[in-house]
Protein backbone atom coordinates (compact mmCIF):
# COMPACT_ATOMS: atom_id res chain seq x y z
CA UNK A 1 0.00 0.00 0.00
CA UNK A 2 3.02 2.51 0.93
CA UNK A 3 3.86 1.90 -3.36
CA UNK A 4 0.78 2.55 -4.43
CA UNK A 5 0.83 6.02 -2.52
CA UNK A 6 4.36 6.82 -3.78
CA UNK A 7 2.73 6.32 -6.72
CA UNK A 8 -0.27 8.54 -6.26
CA UNK A 9 2.14 11.25 -4.79
CA UNK A 10 4.23 10.78 -7.33
CA UNK A 11 1.31 11.27 -10.31
CA UNK A 12 -0.24 14.27 -8.40
CA UNK A 13 3.23 16.38 -8.03
CA UNK A 14 4.22 15.34 -11.94
CA UNK A 15 0.63 16.64 -12.63
CA UNK A 16 0.31 19.76 -11.75
CA UNK A 17 4.09 20.55 -13.06
CA UNK A 18 3.14 19.19 -16.23
CA UNK A 19 -0.33 21.14 -16.27
CA UNK A 20 1.18 24.26 -14.98
CA UNK A 21 2.18 25.80 -18.52
CA UNK A 22 -1.02 25.57 -19.53
CA UNK A 23 -2.57 27.20 -16.60
CA UNK A 24 -0.27 29.82 -16.84
CA UNK A 25 -1.30 30.51 -20.33
CA UNK A 26 -4.80 30.25 -19.52
CA UNK A 27 -4.39 32.97 -16.39
CA UNK A 28 -1.84 35.44 -18.70
CA UNK A 29 -3.25 34.94 -21.98
CA UNK A 30 -7.14 34.29 -21.41
CA UNK A 31 -8.76 34.57 -17.79
CA UNK A 32 -6.43 37.87 -17.00
CA UNK A 33 -6.83 39.61 -20.38
CA UNK A 34 -10.96 39.06 -19.94
CA UNK A 35 -10.37 40.49 -16.70
CA UNK A 36 -8.74 43.72 -17.93
CA UNK A 37 -11.19 43.83 -20.72
CA UNK A 38 -14.23 44.12 -18.67
CA UNK A 39 -12.15 46.68 -16.58
CA UNK A 40 -11.12 48.78 -19.51
CA UNK A 41 -14.27 48.65 -21.14
CA UNK A 42 -15.62 50.88 -17.84
CA UNK A 43 -12.86 53.65 -18.31
CA UNK A 44 -12.70 56.59 -20.70
CA UNK A 45 -9.03 55.91 -21.96
CA UNK A 46 -6.90 57.05 -24.65
CA UNK A 47 -3.53 55.80 -25.63
CA UNK A 48 -1.05 57.34 -23.97
CA UNK A 49 -3.13 59.38 -20.93
CA UNK A 50 -4.15 57.65 -17.54
CA UNK A 51 -8.35 55.78 -17.84
CA UNK A 52 -10.27 57.41 -15.60
CA UNK A 53 -13.78 55.29 -14.36
CA UNK A 54 -16.84 56.02 -16.42
CA UNK A 55 -18.90 53.11 -15.44
CA UNK A 56 -21.45 51.98 -17.85
CA UNK A 57 -21.10 55.00 -20.42
CA UNK A 58 -19.66 53.37 -22.86
CA UNK A 59 -21.70 50.64 -23.19
CA UNK A 60 -24.74 53.40 -23.58
CA UNK A 61 -22.35 55.10 -26.04
CA UNK A 62 -23.03 52.26 -28.14
CA UNK A 63 -26.47 52.53 -28.41
CA UNK A 64 -26.32 56.03 -29.95
CA UNK A 65 -23.45 54.68 -31.67
CA UNK A 66 -24.85 54.55 -35.95
CA UNK A 67 -21.68 53.07 -36.58
CA UNK A 68 -21.77 50.14 -34.08
CA UNK A 69 -25.11 49.43 -35.35
CA UNK A 70 -24.08 49.05 -38.94
CA UNK A 71 -20.88 47.19 -38.36
CA UNK A 72 -23.33 44.86 -36.54
CA UNK A 73 -25.67 44.58 -39.61
CA UNK A 74 -23.59 44.23 -41.84
CA UNK A 75 -21.51 41.31 -39.99
CA UNK A 76 -24.75 39.53 -39.36
CA UNK A 77 -25.87 40.08 -42.91
CA UNK A 78 -22.26 38.44 -44.16
CA UNK A 79 -22.78 35.15 -41.64
CA UNK A 80 -26.16 34.73 -42.39
CA UNK A 81 -25.09 34.42 -45.86
CA UNK A 82 -21.89 32.64 -45.97
CA UNK A 83 -22.79 29.94 -43.24
CA UNK A 84 -25.66 28.87 -45.07
CA UNK A 85 -23.99 28.83 -48.20
CA UNK A 86 -20.47 27.16 -47.22
CA UNK A 87 -22.46 24.38 -45.30
CA UNK A 88 -24.40 23.38 -48.54
CA UNK A 89 -21.95 23.33 -50.95
CA UNK A 90 -19.47 21.66 -48.90
CA UNK A 91 -22.12 19.62 -47.78
CA UNK A 92 -22.99 19.06 -52.03
CA UNK A 93 -19.38 18.47 -53.15
CA UNK A 94 -19.12 16.05 -50.20
CA UNK A 95 -22.08 14.01 -51.42
CA UNK A 96 -20.61 14.17 -54.77
CA UNK A 97 -17.59 12.54 -53.55
CA UNK A 98 -18.82 9.87 -51.66
CA UNK A 99 -20.26 7.91 -54.24
CA UNK A 100 -17.88 5.58 -56.02
CA UNK A 101 -15.62 8.34 -57.32
CA UNK A 102 -12.57 7.28 -59.64
CA UNK A 103 -9.53 9.27 -58.52
CA UNK A 104 -10.75 10.17 -55.12
CA UNK A 105 -7.75 12.04 -53.96
CA UNK A 106 -7.16 14.14 -56.80
CA UNK A 107 -10.75 15.41 -56.60
CA UNK A 108 -10.53 16.33 -52.70
CA UNK A 109 -7.26 17.65 -53.34
CA UNK A 110 -8.88 20.45 -56.00
CA UNK A 111 -11.70 21.13 -53.78
CA UNK A 112 -9.62 21.78 -50.54
CA UNK A 113 -7.04 23.53 -52.59
CA UNK A 114 -8.23 27.05 -52.27
CA UNK A 115 -8.67 26.33 -48.16
CA UNK A 116 -4.94 25.83 -48.08
CA UNK A 117 -4.14 29.76 -50.32
CA UNK A 118 -3.74 32.30 -46.73
CA UNK A 119 -5.38 34.42 -46.04
CA UNK A 120 -3.99 37.67 -47.00
CA UNK A 121 -2.61 35.78 -50.70
CA UNK A 122 -6.58 35.01 -50.61
CA UNK A 123 -7.92 38.41 -50.02
CA UNK A 124 -4.72 40.15 -52.59
CA UNK A 125 -5.88 37.41 -55.90
CA UNK A 126 -9.78 38.81 -54.84
CA UNK A 127 -9.53 42.10 -55.47
CA UNK A 128 -8.45 41.48 -58.89
CA UNK A 129 -10.54 39.22 -59.26
CA UNK A 130 -13.65 41.61 -58.77
CA UNK A 131 -11.45 44.59 -60.49
CA UNK A 132 -15.05 46.16 -62.55
CA UNK A 133 -12.56 47.18 -65.65
CA UNK A 134 -10.11 43.79 -66.09
CA UNK A 135 -11.23 41.26 -63.61
CA UNK A 136 -11.80 37.66 -63.72
CA UNK A 137 -15.01 38.19 -63.17
CA UNK A 138 -16.33 41.04 -65.39
CA UNK A 139 -14.43 39.59 -68.03
CA UNK A 140 -16.27 36.40 -68.17
CA UNK A 141 -19.26 38.04 -67.66
CA UNK A 142 -18.60 40.58 -71.12
CA UNK A 143 -17.73 37.16 -72.57
CA UNK A 144 -20.97 35.49 -72.26
CA UNK A 145 -22.46 38.99 -73.08
CA UNK A 146 -23.78 39.44 -69.39
CA UNK A 147 -24.20 42.72 -67.49
CA UNK A 148 -20.65 43.17 -65.50
CA UNK A 149 -21.07 44.76 -61.86
CA UNK A 150 -18.84 46.82 -59.30
CA UNK A 151 -18.33 44.02 -56.72
CA UNK A 152 -16.75 44.78 -53.62
CA UNK A 153 -17.31 48.99 -55.10
CA UNK A 154 -20.13 49.08 -54.75
CA UNK A 155 -22.53 49.43 -51.48
CA UNK A 156 -25.34 46.69 -52.54
CA UNK A 157 -23.20 43.83 -53.61
CA UNK A 158 -19.92 44.72 -51.58
CA UNK A 159 -21.23 41.61 -49.04
CA UNK A 160 -22.65 39.38 -51.06
CA UNK A 161 -19.24 39.35 -53.43
CA UNK A 162 -17.46 38.68 -50.05
CA UNK A 163 -20.32 35.66 -49.44
CA UNK A 164 -19.40 34.33 -52.87
CA UNK A 165 -15.30 34.81 -51.89
CA UNK A 166 -15.84 33.26 -48.77
CA UNK A 167 -17.31 30.12 -50.58
CA UNK A 168 -14.10 29.12 -52.12
CA UNK A 169 -12.76 28.20 -49.07
CA UNK A 170 -15.27 25.39 -48.40
CA UNK A 171 -12.88 22.66 -48.32
CA UNK A 172 -12.10 22.21 -44.01
CA UNK A 173 -15.75 21.79 -43.94
CA UNK A 174 -15.92 19.22 -46.61
CA UNK A 175 -13.38 17.30 -45.50
CA UNK A 176 -15.39 16.62 -42.22
CA UNK A 177 -18.41 16.05 -43.99
CA UNK A 178 -17.25 13.62 -46.22
CA UNK A 179 -15.48 11.79 -42.81
CA UNK A 180 -18.98 12.02 -41.21
CA UNK A 181 -20.44 10.70 -44.56
CA UNK A 182 -18.28 7.36 -44.84
CA UNK A 183 -19.07 7.35 -40.88
CA UNK A 184 -22.60 6.42 -41.44
CA UNK A 185 -23.45 2.75 -41.44
CA UNK A 186 -23.85 0.92 -44.42
CA UNK A 187 -26.51 -1.75 -42.79
CA UNK A 188 -28.87 1.34 -42.40
CA UNK A 189 -28.87 2.43 -46.06
CA UNK A 190 -29.57 -1.51 -47.02
CA UNK A 191 -32.65 -1.48 -44.52
CA UNK A 192 -33.93 1.41 -46.71
CA UNK A 193 -33.38 -0.31 -49.43
CA UNK A 194 -35.42 -3.24 -48.36
CA UNK A 195 -38.29 -1.45 -47.62
CA UNK A 196 -38.10 0.06 -51.47
CA UNK A 197 -37.06 3.31 -50.99
CA UNK A 198 -35.39 4.88 -53.44
CA UNK A 199 -32.26 7.55 -53.14
CA UNK A 200 -34.48 10.31 -52.21
CA UNK A 201 -35.59 8.41 -49.08
CA UNK A 202 -32.40 7.32 -48.37
CA UNK A 203 -30.94 10.97 -48.19
CA UNK A 204 -33.81 11.81 -45.93
CA UNK A 205 -34.28 9.39 -43.49
CA UNK A 206 -30.92 8.32 -43.35
CA UNK A 207 -28.10 10.42 -44.86
CA UNK A 208 -29.72 13.82 -43.03
CA UNK A 209 -30.61 12.56 -39.58
CA UNK A 210 -26.84 10.57 -39.00
CA UNK A 211 -25.21 13.72 -40.31
CA UNK A 212 -27.01 15.76 -38.13
CA UNK A 213 -24.03 16.00 -35.23
CA UNK A 214 -21.60 17.21 -38.10
CA UNK A 215 -23.91 19.72 -39.44
CA UNK A 216 -24.11 21.34 -36.11
CA UNK A 217 -20.63 20.94 -35.68
CA UNK A 218 -19.79 23.13 -39.12
CA UNK A 219 -22.76 26.07 -38.37
CA UNK A 220 -21.75 26.21 -34.54
CA UNK A 221 -17.52 26.91 -35.89
CA UNK A 222 -18.48 28.38 -38.54
CA UNK A 223 -20.94 31.27 -37.36
CA UNK A 224 -18.40 31.43 -34.63
CA UNK A 225 -15.75 32.05 -36.89
CA UNK A 226 -17.84 34.46 -39.72
CA UNK A 227 -18.83 36.60 -37.19
CA UNK A 228 -15.32 37.35 -36.19
CA UNK A 229 -14.44 38.23 -40.05
CA UNK A 230 -11.42 40.54 -40.42
CA UNK A 231 -8.85 40.92 -42.92
CA UNK A 232 -11.64 41.17 -45.82
CA UNK A 233 -12.48 44.47 -44.33
CA UNK A 234 -8.85 45.21 -43.66
CA UNK A 235 -7.14 44.97 -46.82
CA UNK A 236 -10.01 44.78 -49.65
CA UNK A 237 -12.26 47.48 -48.56
CA UNK A 238 -11.60 48.87 -45.87
CA UNK A 239 -15.17 49.36 -44.41
CA UNK A 240 -16.35 50.89 -47.79
CA UNK A 241 -17.79 51.87 -49.58
CA UNK A 242 -19.80 53.94 -47.52
CA UNK A 243 -19.42 51.59 -44.30
CA UNK A 244 -21.10 48.39 -46.11
CA UNK A 245 -18.36 46.11 -45.22
CA UNK A 246 -17.69 47.50 -41.68
CA UNK A 247 -17.53 44.78 -39.86
CA UNK A 248 -17.74 44.45 -36.05
CA UNK A 249 -14.06 43.11 -35.39
CA UNK A 250 -12.64 45.71 -38.02
CA UNK A 251 -14.80 48.21 -36.45
CA UNK A 252 -13.20 47.61 -32.84
CA UNK A 253 -9.85 47.33 -34.54
CA UNK A 254 -9.85 50.28 -36.25
CA UNK A 255 -11.36 51.90 -32.61
CA UNK A 256 -8.29 50.66 -30.56
CA UNK A 257 -5.77 50.84 -32.83
CA UNK A 258 -6.37 53.39 -34.99
CA UNK A 259 -8.58 56.32 -32.74
CA UNK A 260 -6.53 54.71 -29.69
CA UNK A 261 -9.82 54.17 -27.94
CA UNK A 262 -9.04 51.48 -25.73
CA UNK A 263 -12.34 52.10 -23.50
CA UNK A 264 -14.76 51.82 -25.88
CA UNK A 265 -13.19 49.46 -28.17
CA UNK A 266 -12.80 46.91 -24.74
CA UNK A 267 -17.05 47.39 -24.59
CA UNK A 268 -17.07 46.57 -27.64
CA UNK A 269 -15.16 43.21 -27.43
CA UNK A 270 -17.24 42.66 -24.23
CA UNK A 271 -20.21 42.90 -26.20
CA UNK A 272 -19.05 40.73 -28.95
CA UNK A 273 -18.56 38.08 -26.42
CA UNK A 274 -21.91 38.03 -24.95
CA UNK A 275 -23.04 38.22 -28.65
CA UNK A 276 -21.68 35.67 -29.42
CA UNK A 277 -22.09 33.80 -25.94
CA UNK A 278 -25.99 34.02 -26.66
CA UNK A 279 -26.11 32.53 -30.59
CA UNK A 280 -23.92 29.89 -29.73
CA UNK A 281 -26.69 29.21 -26.54
CA UNK A 282 -29.52 29.75 -28.55
CA UNK A 283 -27.98 27.41 -31.51
CA UNK A 284 -27.25 24.08 -28.74
CA UNK A 285 -30.78 25.01 -27.44
CA UNK A 286 -32.10 24.95 -30.59
CA UNK A 287 -29.79 21.67 -31.66
CA UNK A 288 -32.19 19.46 -28.98
CA UNK A 289 -35.00 19.43 -31.90
CA UNK A 290 -32.95 18.40 -34.85
CA UNK A 291 -29.35 16.61 -33.91
CA UNK A 292 -29.84 12.96 -33.53
CA UNK A 293 -27.27 12.42 -31.08
CA UNK A 294 -28.05 9.21 -29.54
CA UNK A 295 -27.94 7.52 -33.08
CA UNK A 296 -24.35 9.08 -32.99
CA UNK A 297 -22.94 7.69 -29.96
CA UNK A 298 -24.15 4.38 -30.99
CA UNK A 299 -22.01 4.39 -34.34
CA UNK B 1 -17.55 7.15 -33.55
CA UNK B 2 -17.05 7.26 -37.15
CA UNK B 3 -14.66 5.37 -39.45
CA UNK B 4 -10.98 6.75 -38.81
CA UNK B 5 -9.79 8.01 -41.73
CA UNK B 6 -7.09 6.03 -42.34
CA UNK B 7 -8.93 2.89 -42.95
CA UNK B 8 -8.84 1.58 -46.26
CA UNK B 9 -11.39 2.44 -48.65
CA UNK B 10 -12.61 -0.64 -49.49
CA UNK B 11 -14.87 -0.85 -46.47
CA UNK B 12 -16.49 2.59 -47.27
CA UNK B 13 -20.21 2.99 -47.07
CA UNK B 14 -22.40 2.22 -50.00
CA UNK B 15 -23.34 4.61 -52.39
CA UNK B 16 -25.90 6.54 -51.73
CA UNK B 17 -27.41 7.88 -54.69
CA UNK B 18 -29.42 5.90 -57.12
CA UNK B 19 -26.44 4.96 -59.42
CA UNK B 20 -27.07 1.49 -59.48
CA UNK B 21 -29.38 0.85 -61.07
CA UNK B 22 -29.07 3.41 -64.00
CA UNK B 23 -25.03 3.27 -63.66
CA UNK B 24 -23.86 4.71 -67.02
CA UNK B 25 -26.30 8.29 -67.02
CA UNK B 26 -25.81 8.34 -63.59
CA UNK B 27 -21.96 8.21 -63.74
CA UNK B 28 -21.88 10.62 -66.24
CA UNK B 29 -23.82 12.79 -64.11
CA UNK B 30 -21.85 11.95 -61.42
CA UNK B 31 -18.67 13.15 -63.18
CA UNK B 32 -20.34 16.41 -64.48
CA UNK B 33 -21.41 17.57 -61.62
CA UNK B 34 -17.80 17.06 -60.14
CA UNK B 35 -15.88 18.89 -63.11
CA UNK B 36 -18.73 21.75 -62.97
CA UNK B 37 -17.68 22.09 -59.47
CA UNK B 38 -13.65 22.06 -60.30
CA UNK B 39 -13.86 24.36 -62.62
CA UNK B 40 -14.99 27.35 -60.85
CA UNK B 41 -12.49 26.07 -57.98
CA UNK B 42 -9.59 25.98 -60.15
CA UNK B 43 -10.49 29.24 -62.13
CA UNK B 44 -8.58 31.66 -59.74
CA UNK B 45 -5.30 29.78 -59.44
CA UNK B 46 -5.44 29.70 -63.29
CA UNK B 47 -5.98 33.18 -63.65
CA UNK B 48 -3.05 33.82 -60.53
CA UNK B 49 -0.69 32.05 -62.94
CA UNK B 50 -1.72 33.43 -65.79
CA UNK B 51 -1.62 36.82 -64.21
CA UNK B 52 2.12 36.72 -62.73
CA UNK B 53 3.37 35.24 -66.12
CA UNK B 54 1.78 37.95 -67.99
CA UNK B 55 3.09 41.31 -69.66
CA UNK B 56 0.54 44.36 -68.20
CA UNK B 57 -0.39 44.85 -71.99
CA UNK B 58 -1.90 41.67 -72.68
CA UNK B 59 -3.70 41.19 -69.08
CA UNK B 60 -5.48 44.45 -69.99
CA UNK B 61 -7.02 42.48 -73.35
CA UNK B 62 -10.66 42.14 -73.73
CA UNK B 63 -11.61 39.04 -74.34
CA UNK B 64 -9.49 38.10 -71.62
CA UNK B 65 -6.07 35.93 -73.04
CA UNK B 66 -5.72 32.86 -70.76
CA UNK B 67 -1.96 32.11 -72.74
CA UNK B 68 1.35 34.51 -71.63
CA UNK B 69 2.65 35.68 -74.83
CA UNK B 70 5.62 35.92 -74.02
CA UNK B 71 5.60 34.29 -70.78
CA UNK B 72 7.49 37.01 -68.26
CA UNK B 73 9.05 35.03 -65.32
CA UNK B 74 11.26 38.34 -65.06
CA UNK B 75 7.42 39.69 -62.76
CA UNK B 76 8.97 36.82 -59.88
CA UNK B 77 12.28 38.09 -59.49
CA UNK B 78 11.39 41.99 -60.06
CA UNK B 79 8.35 41.66 -57.59
CA UNK B 80 10.58 39.33 -54.90
CA UNK B 81 13.30 41.76 -54.70
CA UNK B 82 11.31 45.22 -55.11
CA UNK B 83 9.94 44.59 -51.50
CA UNK B 84 12.39 41.74 -49.59
CA UNK B 85 10.28 39.00 -49.86
CA UNK B 86 13.18 36.51 -48.90
CA UNK B 87 13.54 37.96 -45.48
CA UNK B 88 9.90 38.28 -45.15
CA UNK B 89 10.28 34.25 -45.44
CA UNK B 90 13.25 34.21 -42.93
CA UNK B 91 11.02 35.77 -40.17
CA UNK B 92 7.93 33.99 -41.30
CA UNK B 93 9.56 30.75 -40.85
CA UNK B 94 11.63 31.74 -37.61
CA UNK B 95 8.33 32.66 -36.16
CA UNK B 96 6.65 29.41 -37.23
CA UNK B 97 9.57 26.96 -36.11
CA UNK B 98 9.41 28.78 -32.85
CA UNK B 99 5.64 28.58 -31.93
CA UNK B 100 5.35 24.92 -33.68
CA UNK B 101 7.99 23.72 -31.15
CA UNK B 102 6.42 25.55 -28.47
CA UNK B 103 3.24 24.16 -29.10
CA UNK B 104 4.24 20.75 -29.24
CA UNK B 105 6.42 20.44 -26.54
CA UNK B 106 3.83 22.16 -23.91
CA UNK B 107 0.41 21.01 -25.47
CA UNK B 108 1.43 17.58 -25.11
CA UNK B 109 3.00 17.77 -21.84
CA UNK B 110 -0.40 19.59 -20.76
CA UNK B 111 -2.20 16.68 -22.42
CA UNK B 112 -0.43 13.71 -20.78
CA UNK B 113 -1.06 15.47 -17.69
CA UNK B 114 -4.69 15.69 -18.26
CA UNK B 115 -4.85 11.99 -19.94
CA UNK B 116 -2.22 9.78 -17.76
CA UNK B 117 -1.79 11.27 -14.41
CA UNK B 118 -4.36 11.88 -11.68
CA UNK B 119 -4.26 14.42 -9.64
CA UNK B 120 -7.18 15.82 -7.53
CA UNK B 121 -9.13 19.01 -9.61
CA UNK B 122 -7.69 17.46 -12.73
CA UNK B 123 -11.03 17.39 -14.62
CA UNK B 124 -12.25 20.50 -13.66
CA UNK B 125 -8.95 22.44 -14.67
CA UNK B 126 -9.10 21.12 -18.20
CA UNK B 127 -12.57 21.97 -18.62
CA UNK B 128 -11.71 25.20 -17.04
CA UNK B 129 -8.91 25.71 -19.56
CA UNK B 130 -10.78 24.52 -23.03
CA UNK B 131 -13.51 26.88 -22.61
CA UNK B 132 -11.07 29.36 -24.35
CA UNK B 133 -11.26 27.32 -27.03
CA UNK B 134 -14.85 29.21 -28.08
CA UNK B 135 -13.63 32.36 -26.59
CA UNK B 136 -13.64 35.54 -28.98
CA UNK B 137 -10.12 36.10 -29.74
CA UNK B 138 -11.04 40.40 -30.07
CA UNK B 139 -12.15 39.89 -26.11
CA UNK B 140 -8.23 39.11 -25.61
CA UNK B 141 -7.00 41.48 -27.78
CA UNK B 142 -6.57 44.67 -26.42
CA UNK B 143 -5.14 43.62 -22.99
CA UNK B 144 -2.79 41.69 -24.41
CA UNK B 145 -1.34 44.31 -27.02
CA UNK B 146 -1.43 46.74 -23.94
CA UNK B 147 0.54 44.00 -21.78
CA UNK B 148 3.26 43.46 -24.21
CA UNK B 149 3.65 47.17 -24.84
CA UNK B 150 4.09 47.52 -20.98
CA UNK B 151 6.80 45.03 -20.96
CA UNK B 152 8.28 46.62 -24.35
CA UNK B 153 7.98 43.84 -26.21
CA UNK B 154 6.36 45.41 -28.81
CA UNK B 155 8.00 45.55 -32.44
CA UNK B 156 9.58 42.02 -31.67
CA UNK B 157 8.67 38.24 -32.16
CA UNK B 158 8.01 38.04 -28.86
CA UNK B 159 4.10 38.61 -28.78
CA UNK B 160 3.76 36.13 -31.52
CA UNK B 161 6.09 33.65 -30.17
CA UNK B 162 6.10 33.14 -26.72
CA UNK B 163 2.28 32.44 -25.72
CA UNK B 164 2.80 29.29 -28.14
CA UNK B 165 5.00 27.98 -25.21
CA UNK B 166 2.55 28.23 -22.88
CA UNK B 167 -0.11 25.22 -24.44
CA UNK B 168 -0.45 27.57 -27.36
CA UNK B 169 -2.65 29.76 -24.86
CA UNK B 170 -6.15 30.84 -25.90
CA UNK B 171 -7.41 28.87 -29.13
CA UNK B 172 -4.10 27.02 -29.16
CA UNK B 173 -5.74 25.05 -26.18
CA UNK B 174 -7.49 22.97 -28.33
CA UNK B 175 -4.32 20.91 -29.35
CA UNK B 176 -3.98 19.80 -25.25
CA UNK B 177 -7.60 18.39 -26.28
CA UNK B 178 -6.60 16.71 -29.22
CA UNK B 179 -3.25 15.10 -28.04
CA UNK B 180 -5.70 14.33 -25.29
CA UNK B 181 -7.68 12.34 -27.50
CA UNK B 182 -4.72 10.78 -28.89
CA UNK B 183 -3.25 9.42 -25.56
CA UNK B 184 -6.40 8.16 -23.95
CA UNK B 185 -6.26 5.44 -26.88
CA UNK B 186 -2.55 4.34 -25.50
CA UNK B 187 -3.19 1.55 -23.62
CA UNK B 188 -2.41 2.20 -19.56
CA UNK B 189 -0.80 -1.17 -18.99
CA UNK B 190 2.12 0.31 -20.94
CA UNK B 191 2.24 3.55 -18.59
CA UNK B 192 1.76 1.11 -15.12
CA UNK B 193 4.55 -1.84 -16.48
CA UNK B 194 7.34 1.47 -16.55
CA UNK B 195 6.31 2.25 -13.15
CA UNK B 196 6.85 -0.95 -11.96
CA UNK B 197 10.37 -0.62 -13.49
CA UNK B 198 10.91 2.46 -11.47
CA UNK B 199 10.39 5.16 -14.11
CA UNK B 200 9.26 9.01 -13.80
CA UNK B 201 6.50 10.68 -14.73
CA UNK B 202 8.48 12.58 -17.68
CA UNK B 203 9.98 9.07 -18.43
CA UNK B 204 6.72 7.78 -18.92
CA UNK B 205 5.89 10.71 -21.05
CA UNK B 206 9.02 11.13 -22.88
CA UNK B 207 9.78 7.63 -23.68
CA UNK B 208 6.43 5.33 -24.04
CA UNK B 209 3.50 7.95 -24.57
CA UNK B 210 5.30 10.49 -27.28
CA UNK B 211 6.98 7.42 -29.07
CA UNK B 212 3.04 6.07 -30.04
CA UNK B 213 1.66 9.44 -30.68
CA UNK B 214 3.63 10.78 -33.91
CA UNK B 215 0.34 10.91 -36.06
CA UNK B 216 -1.38 13.34 -33.75
CA UNK B 217 1.95 15.18 -33.35
CA UNK B 218 2.13 15.72 -37.37
CA UNK B 219 -0.78 16.83 -37.46
CA UNK B 220 -0.76 19.62 -34.44
CA UNK B 221 2.55 20.58 -36.07
CA UNK B 222 0.83 20.95 -39.59
CA UNK B 223 -2.16 23.14 -38.51
CA UNK B 224 0.13 25.03 -35.61
CA UNK B 225 2.58 25.49 -39.13
CA UNK B 226 -0.04 26.73 -41.27
CA UNK B 227 -2.21 28.87 -38.56
CA UNK B 228 1.19 30.83 -37.93
CA UNK B 229 2.05 31.17 -41.31
CA UNK B 230 -1.05 32.45 -42.55
CA UNK B 231 -1.79 35.31 -39.23
CA UNK B 232 -2.15 38.53 -40.20
CA UNK B 233 -3.60 40.13 -37.53
CA UNK B 234 -1.13 39.61 -34.87
CA UNK B 235 2.01 40.86 -37.04
CA UNK B 236 -0.15 43.62 -37.85
CA UNK B 237 -0.55 44.66 -34.64
CA UNK B 238 2.92 43.75 -33.48
CA UNK B 239 5.79 44.41 -36.24
CA UNK B 240 6.37 47.85 -37.14
CA UNK B 241 9.62 47.76 -38.71
CA UNK B 242 9.63 46.48 -41.90
CA UNK B 243 12.95 44.24 -41.29
CA UNK B 244 10.65 42.00 -39.46
CA UNK B 245 7.84 41.93 -41.14
CA UNK B 246 6.04 38.35 -41.93
CA UNK B 247 5.23 37.37 -45.74
CA UNK B 248 1.24 38.05 -44.70
CA UNK B 249 2.38 41.18 -43.54
CA UNK B 250 5.10 42.06 -46.23
CA UNK B 251 2.08 40.94 -48.92
CA UNK B 252 -0.72 43.39 -47.72
CA UNK B 253 2.01 45.95 -47.86
CA UNK B 254 3.18 45.42 -51.30
CA UNK B 255 -0.72 45.41 -52.55
CA UNK B 256 -1.02 48.51 -51.04
CA UNK B 257 1.97 50.44 -52.96
CA UNK B 258 1.90 48.36 -55.92
CA UNK B 259 -1.73 48.48 -56.61
CA UNK B 260 -1.53 49.01 -59.94
CA UNK B 261 1.05 46.50 -60.75
CA UNK B 262 -0.79 43.29 -61.37
CA UNK B 263 2.14 41.18 -62.52
CA UNK B 264 4.15 42.10 -59.70
CA UNK B 265 1.04 41.29 -57.73
CA UNK B 266 -0.12 38.03 -58.36
CA UNK B 267 3.81 36.77 -59.11
CA UNK B 268 4.14 38.07 -55.88
CA UNK B 269 1.03 36.06 -54.25
CA UNK B 270 1.83 32.88 -56.02
CA UNK B 271 5.43 32.89 -54.40
CA UNK B 272 3.42 33.24 -50.44
CA UNK B 273 0.86 30.30 -51.71
CA UNK B 274 3.48 28.06 -53.54
CA UNK B 275 5.39 27.00 -50.17
CA UNK B 276 2.16 26.05 -48.24
CA UNK B 277 0.78 23.75 -51.58
CA UNK B 278 4.24 22.65 -51.72
CA UNK B 279 3.62 21.11 -47.90
CA UNK B 280 0.12 20.23 -48.74
CA UNK B 281 1.31 17.87 -51.14
CA UNK B 282 4.21 16.05 -49.64
CA UNK B 283 1.58 15.96 -46.39
CA UNK B 284 -1.55 15.51 -47.98
CA UNK B 285 -2.60 12.37 -45.77
CA UNK B 286 -2.07 14.05 -42.49
CA UNK B 287 -3.73 17.15 -43.87
CA UNK B 288 -7.26 15.30 -44.43
CA UNK B 289 -6.41 12.97 -41.20
CA UNK B 290 -6.20 16.08 -39.16
CA UNK B 291 -8.77 18.30 -40.23
CA UNK B 292 -11.46 15.22 -40.05
CA UNK B 293 -10.16 14.66 -36.17
CA UNK B 294 -11.00 18.34 -35.21
CA UNK B 295 -14.40 17.90 -36.84
CA UNK B 296 -14.75 14.60 -36.14
CA UNK B 297 -13.39 14.53 -31.85
CA UNK B 298 -15.60 17.07 -31.29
Amino acid sequence: MAGLSGQRRLERRWGWLMALPAVLGFLIFTAGPMVASLAFSLTDWQVGGSPSFVGLDNYTAMASDELFWTSLGATTYYTLGAVPLVLIVSFAVAMLLNQRVRGLSLWRTIFYLPTLVPSIANVVLWIWIFNPDFGLLNSLLRQAGLPSGQWIYDEATAIPSLIVMSTWGFGNTMVIFLAGLQGVPRHLYEAVSIDGGGAWRRFWHVTLPMMTPTIFYNLVVGVVGTFQVFNQAYVMTEGGPNNATLFYVYYLFRKAFRESEMGYASALAWVLFMIIVVITFLLFRNARRWVHYEMAGAR
Amino acid sequence: MAAPPREPRTGRVAPTGGLRRRRPYGKALLYLALVAGAVPTLLPFVWLVRSALMEDAQMFTAPPEWIPRPFRWSNFGEALTAQPFGLYFVNTVIVAVISVLGTVITCSVAAFSFSRLRWRGRNVVFALLLSAVMLPYAVTLIPTFVMWQELGALDSFIPLTVPSWFAGAGGGVFNVFLLRQFFLTIPFELDEAAYMDGASPWRVFWTVVMPLSKPAIVVVTIFTFIGTWNDFLGPLLYLNDEEKYTLSLGLASFQSIYITQWGYLMAASAAVIAPIIALFFFLQRYFIEGVTLTGIKN
